[in-house]
């Protein structure tokens, strides 16, 4: 598969094929501009291949229609660097919301927000606005709103990337947790410490080509 | 519980940017009362043309020296030729007493005519009355006719005046139509900048399209439904004001506007510019909210 962006002289992701289990937890990792945000993208269906398929869940969404691409994504949950909350919601109407505007009650919202938000360790602070929260709680909220939906798939773009080391640790713990309830992790990343103490799957991207795809990798 | 939260999105919407609202529903109100108004003015000029049509006549004005058998003969023809509805002969003491009592007010104007100065005609109805060509051509040349006048010629000025008239409200119709519709597309793009941050949230967790884009497109519709009733309003205020009450006297001439026509504008100017709006608005967010 590959992408080439508009004006740009050589493609971001050049000939790449890569294939992930469900279960997996996987790391793509290589300095900026190397193309690894690029597979966040191809995956959320928010950018297209030029050449080439992507295929998640069983379903080639290179080619996917555009009106199957919402119900497409509420099968993959998402985690940002900068988290991306609501600043005029609470953890809770955060987590809320992101059921809420795809057609969920708010029965089915007071049952399994809580849950999520104990889950993630945030119980007892379903009230707080995010600017009431630290860095860690916020990326926790996140997290609580990309798993509600208890998605296939968990893509986190940098996760820890503002975060200090000892939250980066408690968000990896995290993930790890969701990772062994079946759910597939799939993270970008240039944090090496996180990366060495993980010991998963490691996919070095240089160039817009993969340099090295380790089973049980270090970040080298 | 969905349509709670689209409506009270929308609510929100309008009420974060009232006065971009305002200036919005202005807009709609002066460009959909214009419509309106040019539209009346259409139905009104076509429901003259039928009451005014079916009255005209052609008049067949006689020579002084015409021969009783010419006129006869004339009258005969008349009689037979299938465009013809009927007939009425007037004679000179006929249009005498006709044109004193159509300028009763001016005495002098009579007295400077004598009795037999005027001439006599027929006053012919044509079942078609756009006809006259025809009926001109068969009776211009006779022997004892003088001239075939058309008294539709003469109503045509009048349309033709009506008609500028209705023009020129289409033309400012539809400039500010056109004033209404950016306002609307700027006011949504404002909307959808105020709320992108949800609407990245909505995108990224699956939220389907019509969902996000709904409260959105709901604004604008809101904003052309309030507009077109204000507008309605400004037609019965016009209605009732103008027509009904200052030009009052002009309505022998003209015709009453009638309060059926009136309120077929709500539901015509309601439908129009929800439509358009609503149209306008979702091809801004095509271009603005990319999925």
């Amino acid at each position: 598969m590959t992408k080439t962006y508009p004006k740009a002289s050589r493609p971001s992701l050049d000939d790449v094929s890569v294939s992930i289990e469900k279960g997996d937890f996987v790391f793509f990792i290589g300095p900026s501009g190397s193309g690894k945000s690029s597979i966040v993208k191809l995956m959320l269906h928010e950018i297209k291949p030029n050449k080439g398929k992507v295929i998640v869940n069983g379903k080639e969404i290179s080619s996917m229609r555009s009106w199957k691409i919402p119900s497409f994504r509420r099968s993959i949950g998402c985690v940002f660097q900068d988290f991306r909350l609501l600043p005029n919601k609470t953890a809770y109407e955060n987590v809320a919301f992101a059921l809420e505007v795809i057609g969920k009650s708010k029965a089915v919202a007071r049952r399994v927000v809580p849950e999520v938000l104990e889950l993630v360790g945030l119980g007892g602070k379903e009230h707080r606005y995010p600017h009431e929260l630290s860095g860690g709680e916020q990326q926790r909220v996140a997290v609580a709103r990309a798993f509600v939906n208890r998605p296939l798939i968990l893509l986190a773009d940098e996760p820890t990337g503002n975060l200090d080391p000892d939250t980066s640790i408690e968000i990896m713990r995290l993930l790890d947790r969701i990772n062994r309830t079946g759910t597939t992790v799939v993270m970008v990343t240039h944090d090496s410490n996180i990366v060495n103490q993980m010991r998963r799957r490691v996919i070095e991207i240089e160039g817009g080509r993969i340099v090295r795809d380790q089973a049980r990798g270090v970040y080298g | 519980m969905r349509a709670k939260y689209v409506l009270a999105e929308m609510l929100v919407g309008l009420w974060r940017n009232v006065t971009m609202t305002i200036a919005m529903i202005i807009t709609m109100i002066v460009s959909l009362s214009m419509l309106g108004a040019s539209l009346l003015m259409y139905m009104q000029v076509d429901e003259m043309k039928g009451h005014y049509y079916e009255q005209v006549e052609v008049s067949i004005y006689l020579e002084k020296s015409i021969q009783d058998a010419e006129r006869s003969d004339i009258k005969s023809k008349l009689d037979s030729d299938p465009l013809v509805k009927n007939v009425l002969w007037e004679t000179k003491e006929m249009a005498y007493e006709n044109f004193k009592a159509q300028f009763r007010d001016a005495p002098d104007l009579v007295n400077a005519i004598g009795a037999d100065e005027l001439p006599e005609s027929f006053r012919v109805a044509l079942h078609d009355p756009k006809k006259f060509d025809q009926i001109n051509a068969t009776y211009a040349g006779l022997p004892g006719v003088d001239t075939v006048v058309d008294q539709q010629k003469l109503l045509q000025k009048i349309f033709d005046i009506l008609g500028s008239i209705q023009n020129l409200s289409l033309v400012v119709a539809g400039f500010m139509g056109l004033a209404a519709l950016l306002l609307v597309a700027n006011t949504i793009q404002v909307a959808a900048y105020s709320k992108r941050r949800e609407v990245a949230v909505m995108k990224l967790v699956g939220a389907s399209n019509w969902f996000i884009q709904a409260p959105f497109v709901l604004e604008a519709v809101f904003a052309a439904l309030l507009g077109s009733i204000l507008a309605w309003v400004m037609l019965v205020v016009g209605k009732v004001v103008l027509i009904d009450g200052k030009l009052a006297a002009l309505t022998d001439l003209l015709l009453p506007v009638s309060w059926g026509n009136v309120n077929l504008m709500l539901p015509i100017l309601a439908g129009i510019g929800s439509v358009v709006s609503a149209v306008t608005a979702w091809v801004t967010l095509r271009f603005y909210i990319r999925v």
